[in-house]
Formats: C-alpha cells, structure tokens, sequence
C-alpha cells in the first residue's frame, strides 16, 4: 500500500563536514493513520519532520532519496511550488513551543496569518475559524488569549496554541514534533484524545514524534525506531510492546519508567547495546554508496 | 531551623492584566500566587507539580527572584530576599541557579555551546570546567564549538543544565528539564542530579509534569493548582495515598506504556 506520505532512502549530511544525519531512511504513513517516531536526542527525528515541511536548516543537504507527499516527489517540484503543495497539505507542530511564536505579535493573527496569506481565506472567517480551534484545545478565554502575547502566557498554554494552530487549516498531513512534552498529564490525556479525534474524523495522517513509549501505546499504530539517523526498527504498535526486535528498541522499552512501579525505574540504555548500535551504523556507512542526482 | 534552605510563606504574585485594563488608569491586577507557604530543607528535592497554568512555573522563578513578590516573605537562608534590589541579588547569584523550560529561548543564540557554560563562571570556553560540566551530562568535548541553533532539542537542554552545573551552586531550580529527553538521557541526568544532591548537598527544586521521575527523584512534592497548595506531601504518600481528588486525577491520566491497558 502506498502512503499518503511515503519517505525512500532518505539520507542527509551536514554540509561541508560529509557527516551523515539520516542514514537512508524508510517511512510508509498512508492517509488516517498514526506513526510514532522514537529515538534518542539528537538521532534525527526533528530532521526528518522538517524535511518533510521543507524547512530543514541550511546547513543540512538532501543527499538521496524521495519524499512522496500525495504521490508528489517534493524533492523534485522547483521550490516556490513545493512551499505551496506542503502549505496546502502538511502542517508542523513545532518542539519549540516559545521560539515558534512570534514574541512581539498577538495570538489571534499568528493564528490567522497563515490561513489568509497560504489558503486565502477571509479575515473574518480565519478569525472565527482561529477561536473554533482554541476552544477546541481547551483554552480558556479563547477570545481574551487571542490579545495576548506568547510570554503572558504558560508553557502548556503555548504549546496548545501550536496544535491549534496546525489544525486550523485541516491540513491532511500532520507531523507533530513532541507536541505534547510540556503538558501536565490530564491536559496531555486531553489533548491526545482530541488529536486523535480530529485525526480520524479528518482522515489526517499523522507523524508523532515523542520519547514517551506511554503515549505511542495510546496514540500510534505503527512505529519506527531511530537510532543515529537510521531506522533500526519498522514494526507496529502491538508487536514492538509485545516483542522488540532490536537489541537498542528492547534496551528503550526496558528503560521505560512506570510510577507503578518504582522499583523498575529510569535506567541508561546499557553501553553495550550502544556500542552494538554505533557499530551497525558504522557498517551501514562503509558499505554506501551515494546514488548521486540530489538535491536540497 | 538551620538546615532550611528556603522559608515561604504566605507567597503572593500578580500581575496586571492588560487586556482589562480600562482606556485610563490602571489595570486591574491578575492573580497568579494566592498565597502559598512551605519550606525546603537543605540537601532535598522538592517536587512541583500541577496543571497547565497552575504557577509553577511563576512560582519557580520568584523563589529565584526573577519575580518579585507583591506580598508575603520570602527567606534564603536566613537572609530576607522578598524585596531585595537586583544589585543585591547579584551577589547570590552564583549560589543560585536555574535551568529553564524552553531551552532555545533561554540560551544566547550568538554564544558558543562552550562560552555560554564559561560566561557565569567568568572563565574563557577552553575552561576544563566546561568539558566536565559538558561530559556530566553526556554531550561531547566537540560541542563546546557548536551554536544553539546546530544542536538538538535535547541537547539544548543538556546545554542548560550544564550551564547550571558548572556554577557549583546551592540551590538548582529545575523546570521541566528532562521532559524533553529520551528515557536514557533522563536517567543520565537524574543519576546527575542525585550525585549532587547525595555527595555536594545540593538542593533541588524540581517542577515536572512527569510523575515517573517526580516519583524517582524527590523526597516531598507540592501539588499546585489555580495558583494555590492543594496537596504537600512526602513522596510515597502522595503516590500511594493521594488525598487531593485533583492529585488522583493527575495520577489517572498517565499513560502507562502497554496498548492493552486503556486510558
Ligand atoms: N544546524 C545544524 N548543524 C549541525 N548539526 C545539527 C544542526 N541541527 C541539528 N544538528 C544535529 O543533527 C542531529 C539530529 O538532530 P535532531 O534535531 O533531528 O534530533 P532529534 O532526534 O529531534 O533529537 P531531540 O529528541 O533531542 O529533539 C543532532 O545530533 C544535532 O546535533
Ligand atoms: N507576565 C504575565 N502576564 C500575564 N499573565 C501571566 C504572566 N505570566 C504568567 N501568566 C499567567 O499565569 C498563569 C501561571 O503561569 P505559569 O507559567 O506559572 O504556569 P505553569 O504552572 O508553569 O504552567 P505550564 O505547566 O503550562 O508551564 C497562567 O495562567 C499564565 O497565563
Ligand atoms: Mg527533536
Ligand atoms: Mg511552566
């Protein structure tokens, strides 16, 4: 089955240096389901939502492979049209929820300003279609919040601003970058039940990017396992808690903490399973060979 | 009492709210701390916890004074910081620390990983306390070169808590640090943090939405809500005896990480 984004062979290097970020990475997300995208800090989850949304840093180049979008290869459109079809289609719910917003602007027209200038729409029906979503993340006061500016308001709050905002334009893409790590866990509770409602009502694909196996178990379907900037683990929900694969996905289930059960609590994964991993990445690279015709 | 690091009492903040403020004249003031009173003992950790909104955050950074207080006392060891002039807080400064919820917005985007842990310390970035600080939380000697924008999400807050390591201080004031971690890297940094509290008599104030390592890391926990003290307990009683319904709700909604148990 072929996905409503479909991600082939990806790799990525930092410019200049030839190191590799993402190690030709696999990713089949078809329309109205759920992937989750865990890893350690640092193996490259981010990297991978800000290829997709075309915003990856300067300093990071598309060596091979595909990033099909609705069938599309957004590697191969010119830019000014690729911004467009990933505007129309795919939305972003950033990690960063302070720096994302626009500290000197109000609420209101950071939400609005992207269905005006991408979708067109009204004034007035952005507006009201902005307070909608608020309401729908449970802010309270939306009407009042939409006047304030991003420091008047806490974390959480913030944070929840971002995933309405995503969904105000009902894009049929969502990757949604730890959208949740600054929630307190009745709001979190909250929040995922109400993405995953409007996910299916909507049909939306969507990829979760968090480091809480907790909330994969309630939200995703399937998951990939990143170690490194390479997949090491393509499997779905039920099988990767009943059964891990990979020594490092098995080491990360372990590590898992449970408030039940203070006992099993937080630990590293083991160095071992570390070295085993660098040492598979390692073989992985001296065996590549770049296919070459790539581009940023 | 002697070994207590921080006396509150009867805390209050708030703030004016400017989208009621009238034409003329001034606003009407917005509550955020209705009074809060507790004390931290030395060599602790104290867990804050609580909703979206609910102060800790607020709470957090008056204890650090980055807040004045409208009203109520607030001591550090034994020295009355309710008021104190931002001079006068200097001198403390070093004994006090903080590692920030939003890494990106807290760390100088034109400073190197290295100069911004050497800046406090009053050091160059080629100080060996910055390549231990840095090793501590298990980042590279490398990254002492690299900027903010070329790091990760967890690593910027690795950044953060190296700064604040590095400094030696009393007294560390944590707000969500590790919520952004993979499970490994927080329990590197917890293991961290437990070191310095049990060997340097470090203490901790930790505001978490994770009850997991809230559970893990410290001895008593506050539950705050709407901007007051629901609920101040020791650890184990509040997990296993929670008497606010609010704290039983909190511990209801954690998703236990097994798709066969419902939520
Ligand atoms: N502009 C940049 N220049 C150089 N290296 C970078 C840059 N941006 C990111 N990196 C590196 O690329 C790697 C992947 O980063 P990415 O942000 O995708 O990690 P992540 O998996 O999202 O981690 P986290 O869970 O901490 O957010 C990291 O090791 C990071 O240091
Ligand atoms: N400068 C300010 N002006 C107006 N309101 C403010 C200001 N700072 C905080 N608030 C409000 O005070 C309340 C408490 O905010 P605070 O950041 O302390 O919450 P928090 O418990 O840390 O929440 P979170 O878990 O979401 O980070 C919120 O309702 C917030 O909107
Ligand atoms: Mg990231
Ligand atoms: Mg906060």
């Amino acid at each position: 089955m072929s996905g409503f984004l479909e991600i082939r062979g990806l790799s990525a290097r930092l410019a200049g240096t030839g190191q590799r970020l993402l190690r030709s990475v696999d990713i089949s997300l078809p329309a109205g389901s759920v992937r989750g995208l865990v890893g350690e800090s640092g193996a490259g989850k981010s990297m991978i939502g800000k290829a997709v949304l075309g915003v990856l840093p300067k300093a990071v180049e598309i060596v091979e492979g595909e990033i099909l979008l609705d069938e599309q290869d957004l590697l191969k459109v010119p830019p000014a049209e690729r911004r467009r079809l990933i505007g129309a289609k795919a939305a972003l719910i950033p990690q960063d929820p302070l720096t994302a917003l626009n500290p000197s602007r109000r609420i209101g027209p950071q939400i609005t300003d992207r269905l005006v200038d991408i979708l067109g729409w009204e004034k007035a029906r952005a507006a009201s279609r902005a307070l909608e979503v608020l309401v729908e993340v449970s802010i309270p006061e939306p009407e009042r919040v939409m006047r304030l500016y991003p420091h008047e308001l806490s974390g959480g709050m913030r944070q929840r601003i971002l995933i309405a905002s995503a969904f105000a334009a009902e894009p049929k893409l969502i990757v949604a970058d730890e959208p949740t790590t600054a929630l307190d866990v009745t709001v979190q509770k909250q929040i995922l039940k109400l993405i995953s409602q409007l996910q299916a009502r909507h049909g939306t694909a969507l990829l979760f990017v968090t480091h809480d196996l907790g909330v994969v178990s309630k939200v995703c379907d399937t998951l990939s396992v990143l170690y490194a900037g390479k997949v090491v683990e393509d499997t779905t929900v039920q099988r990767f808690f009943a059964a891990p694969q990979h020594p490092y996905s098995q080491a990360l289930l372990a590590a898992t903490p449970r408030h039940t059960d203070p006992a099993a609590s937080l630990q590293p994964v083991p160095q071992a399973v570390i070295d085993a991993a660098m040492a598979e990445v390692a073989a992985d690279d001296a065996a590549w060979r770049p296919q070459g015709g790539a581009h940023g | 009492m002697a070994d207590t690091i921080f006396q509150v009492s009867d805390l209050r903040v708030d703030v004016p709210d400017m989208t009621r403020k009238p034409l003329f004249g001034a606003a009407p003031r917005l509550e955020i701390l209705k009074g809060v009173s507790f004390d931290i003992a030395r060599g602790t950790v104290l867990g804050i916890v609580g909703g979206s909104g609910s102060g800790k955050t607020t709470l957090g950074r008056t204890l650090v004074r980055l807040v004045e207080p409208s009203a109520g006392r607030l001591l550090f060891d034994g020295q009355d910081i309710t008021h104190l002039s931002d001079a006068d807080m200097r001198a403390l400064r070093p004994r006090i620390q903080m590692i920030f919820q939003d890494p990106m917005s807290s760390l100088n985007p034109r400073l190197t990983v290295g100069r911004t842990i050497a800046a406090p310390l009053g050091a160059g970035a080629g100080d060996p306390r910055v390549k231990a600080a840095l090793e501590q939380v298990g980042l590279p000697a490398a990254f002492a070169r690299r900027y903010p924008h070329e790091l990760s999400g967890g690593q910027r807050q690795r950044v953060g808590i190296a700064r604040a390591i590095a400094m030696r201080p009393d007294f560390i004031l944590a707000d969500e640090i590790v919520s952004g971690l993979d499970v490994s890297s927080q329990a590197q940094v917890l293991m961290l943090l437990e070191q310095l509290v049990v060997e340097l008599g470090l203490t901790l104030v930790f505001i978490s939405h994770d009850l997991s390592v809230i559970r893990r890391l410290c001895s008593r926990v506050i539950v705050l809500r709407s901007g007051e003290i629901v609920e101040d307990a020791a650890t184990a009683d509040l997990f296993e005896r929670p008497q606010h319904a609010y704290t039983r709700e909190l511990l209801d909604a954690i998703p236990i990480p097994d798709p066969s148990v419902r939520w």
